[in-house]
Order: structure tokens, then sequence, then C-alpha cells
């Protein structure tokens, strides 16, 4: 995927090599690196860095059989892992959260539409559908809010995001994304803290509807 | 099987797409060069007789090399030695299992075990498997490339000599960001990273990648 312009902060990256980034966030991370060459390159070079440590991690001495035992096992026949592929728009890591079912889509009012794939005290991630042209209510965020446009586009005070570009906001960004005009806007968002929405619903009916 | 990794085992045939300068030195078109002349490391030629070869031998010889470190590594976390021989054991039976998504153009045998033990711990911390970026898909029939697999293994030597010019505090920083001790948020604000010295690494990733990628429509 060429033309993606807005990247994983090299900070994420180092995170996400070590396992550190809260779980919503990664998801957007694996699915933003699925489809950036930039930030895979990135990945790697933290991954070289990361080996480098562990390389130069002084010897423990192992347990007497602990090889023997290992070698022994090659030979064991085991069901291997799943591996998870692009379904259409959605990156593969966005289908492993999704477990292989489809997008559920509820109503949030002016055509908005979202799944909530996850959600639970490291955060949230779901997916948003927004009609072209429309406006998401504006929101501020409590946390860090990531998004991946994963169809169409949107724009806000920021600046233009299309397929491909990650969005990173942060709670002093008070934002209003209005999707773009030619088709629905499909992105992937996590955050580390629940959503707080001004003008559709009062804050108080926010752990009802779970937005 | 995405690449022919029959060739490798036996010589490597430099690509003849480019030539390739690096460090200085010119490796010509269509130049062939056994696997001892252009210097690959033990650990990536026992890497390349696991995942080509199923050889046991190689197995035993990475086991011997890196198992010991990894139980330190994983012991530096706060696990017991008894769960940390446990990852070990994970790590090498996937070291194994999944040798064929070893790619040596890509990363340092030691980067891509370092990346299947963070996977690991994360995975026995939260019962549930990581999310990993879509492996690369390459073109069928594409040559091993002798000239890149080389640059990433002197592109780690010269990682490994910037890290070894740190002060002492700017090394445990490093050590504690990629043992998982640091949040992306304290990862931002730690002025002691240097970002800086992997620039060039991620160069030579991207450059790889680039043209791996050329054909692909996505
Ligand atoms: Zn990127």
């Amino acid at each position: 995927m060429s033309g993606i312009t807005h990247h994983t902060p090299d900070s994420m990256l180092a995170a996400y090599a070590a396992g550190t980034l809260p779980h919503p966030f990664a998801i957007v991370v694996a699915a933003h690196i699925s489809m950036c060459a930039t930030c895979r390159a990135s990945l790697e070079a933290h991954q070289a860095v990361g080996g480098l440590v562990l390389e130069d991690t002084q010897c423990t001495a192992l347990t007497d059989g602990l090889k023997s035992a290992t070698l022994a096992m090659l030979d064991d026949v085991v069901i291997p892992d799943p591996v998870f592929e692009a379904d259409g728009i959605f990156p593969g890591p966005l289908v492993q959260a999704l477990k292989g079912r489809a997008p559920q889509w509820k109503k949030l009012g002016m055509g908005v539409r979202q799944d909530i794939i996850q959600a639970d005290r490291s955060g949230s991630v779901r997916l948003l559908y927004i009609p072209p042209g429309q406006a998401v209510p504006d929101h501020g965020h409590n946390g860090l809010e990531l998004t991946l446009v994963l169809q169409g586009s949107f724009h806000d005070e920021t600046g233009t995001f299309g397929v491909g570009d990650l969005e990173v906001a942060d709670e002093t960004l008070d934002h209003t994304p209005i999707a773009g005009g030619d088709i629905p806007c499909i992105c992937l968002a996590a955050t580390d803290a629940p959503l707080r929405f001004h003008a559709l619903i009062p804050r108080l009916l926010q752990p009802l509807f779970r937005i | 099987m995405p690449r022919n990794r029959g060739m490798l085992t036996q010589e490597l045939n430099i690509s003849r797409r480019t030539s390739r300068r690096h460090e200085g030195f010119t490796l010509s078109e269509r130049h062939i060069v056994s696997k001892e002349e252009q210097g690959l490391s033990q650990e990536t030629q026992w890497m390349i007789a696991v995942r080509d070869k199923r050889d046991k031998a190689a197995f035993a010889a990475l086991f011997d090399h890196f198992a010991p470190r990894l139980k330190g590594f994983v012991m530096r976390t706060g696990t017991s030695a008894a769960q940390a021989e446990e990852v070990v054991q994970d790590v090498m039976l996937t070291v194994w299992r999944r040798a064929e998504t070893f790619d040596p153009h890509r990363a340092q045998v030691s980067a891509w075990i370092y990346q299947i033990t963070r996977n690991r711990q994360i995975d026995v911390m939260r019962k549930e498997n990581r999310p990993v970026p879509e492996a690369l898909k390459e073109e069928p029939g594409l040559e091993p490339d002798a000239g890149q697999i080389m640059a990433v293994e002197q592109e780690a030597g010269l990682l490994r000599k910037a890290l070894s010019t740190l002060n002492c505090d700017q090394r445990a920083i490093i050590e504690k960001a990629y043992l998982g001790e640091l949040t992306h948020q304290e990862i931002s604000t730690q002025t002691g990273l240097p970002l800086g010295t992997i620039k060039s690494r991620i160069r030579l990733g991207l450059e790889r990648l680039r043209h791996e990628l050329k054909d692909l429509s996505r």
C-alpha cells in the first residue's frame, strides 16, 4: 500500500515489539503494519535491537535434561496455530480480533455505525462506519485514540487520512472527523480509555451504551 | 515454498537484478559466493540448515547458543527459573516448527527469536494470541539474495557497535524498553533511546520490502 502518510510513532513500534503496547492498540498497530511497508521495516529494526539485547544477556545454566527433552519433542505432531489473512478491506490482525465473524453494525445515530470488538479495562477496539460527508459526533478523549482507515477517508482539524493512514489523537485533541465524499469511511479505532462524546449522548449514559 | 530454498544451503547466488554496495564493497552481478566466503554468522547458517534441511544437529547447536541466553532473558522480567525454562522450551520448539517463517533477508536470527520470545511471554500472560502483522507473500521462485542477507548481518554488527558506545544509563533504558519494562509513553519521553541509530536498519529493510512488494497490488 503506497500513499500512506500517517504512520505509527516510533515509541509505539518499540513498545509493540516489546509487547507492552496495550492490547487494543496492538491490534491497530499490527493491522497498520500489515498495510504499511515503512512501519514494517521500522518494526524489523526494533526487533533487531531486541535481538541484540537477547544476545548480550548473560547465560543462565539450564536444568539437566531440558535439551534432550526438547530434542525428543521435535517429531511430535502438533496442530499449528491458525494464521489470519486479510479478508477484503480487513487486515489479518482485525480478522483475528473478530475471530472470523462478520461485522455486526450497531446504529450510533446520523448514519454512523459501530461494532465494538473488544472492551475491557485495558481499553476498547471497534469498527466505525461513517456515511460519506458525515461528521462523527464531536468527541474528545480521556486517553489516547488510534484510528486506522480501512476504506474511504476522513479529515479533521489535523489533516486528511486515507486508506492505511493511522491517526494518533491524545486527550488534548478535541476534533471532529468528517468522512470524505465518495464512499462510506470504515475505520478501526482503539482507545485506552472510554470515549467522551459531547453532542450525542450525555456522559452519564455512556456506560450503558459502551461508547 | 515461497523462495528457492535449496540454493542457500549450497551456494548463494547473488541477485541478478542489482549490484549492491555496502560498507564500501561491491558485489558484482552474477557473482556466486560460498557461504564461508561471504561470512554468514554460524547462527544464520544453523538456522538455514534447520529451515531447509530439517537438520537436528544444527537445531541442537542453536539450542546450545540461545537457550541459556533465553533463560536469562526471560528471568530478567521476573519469571521464576522453572517457568522460564517452560518458555525457553516453547520458544525453541517454535524455532523448529515455524522455521519456514525465518527469512534471513529480513532479520538476523536473534531478532526473529526475540520477537517469538516476547510474543510467547505476552501470550502466556494474556492467555490469548497476540495480534501479529500478516506475513509477507513473496513472489514464487524469488532467488536468495546473498548481498541482502549479508547486509542484514552487517547492519546488526553496526547496531551492536552503536549500542556499545552508550553510557550505562542509556544502555539500561534500551534494555528495559526491549525487555518490556517501559510503556510506550515512557519510551517516547526517555531521551536515552538512540532511535537515530536504527535509521539505516530501517532503510535496509525498506529497500528490500519495496523490492518484494513491487508486484503486489495491495
Ligand atoms: Zn506506517
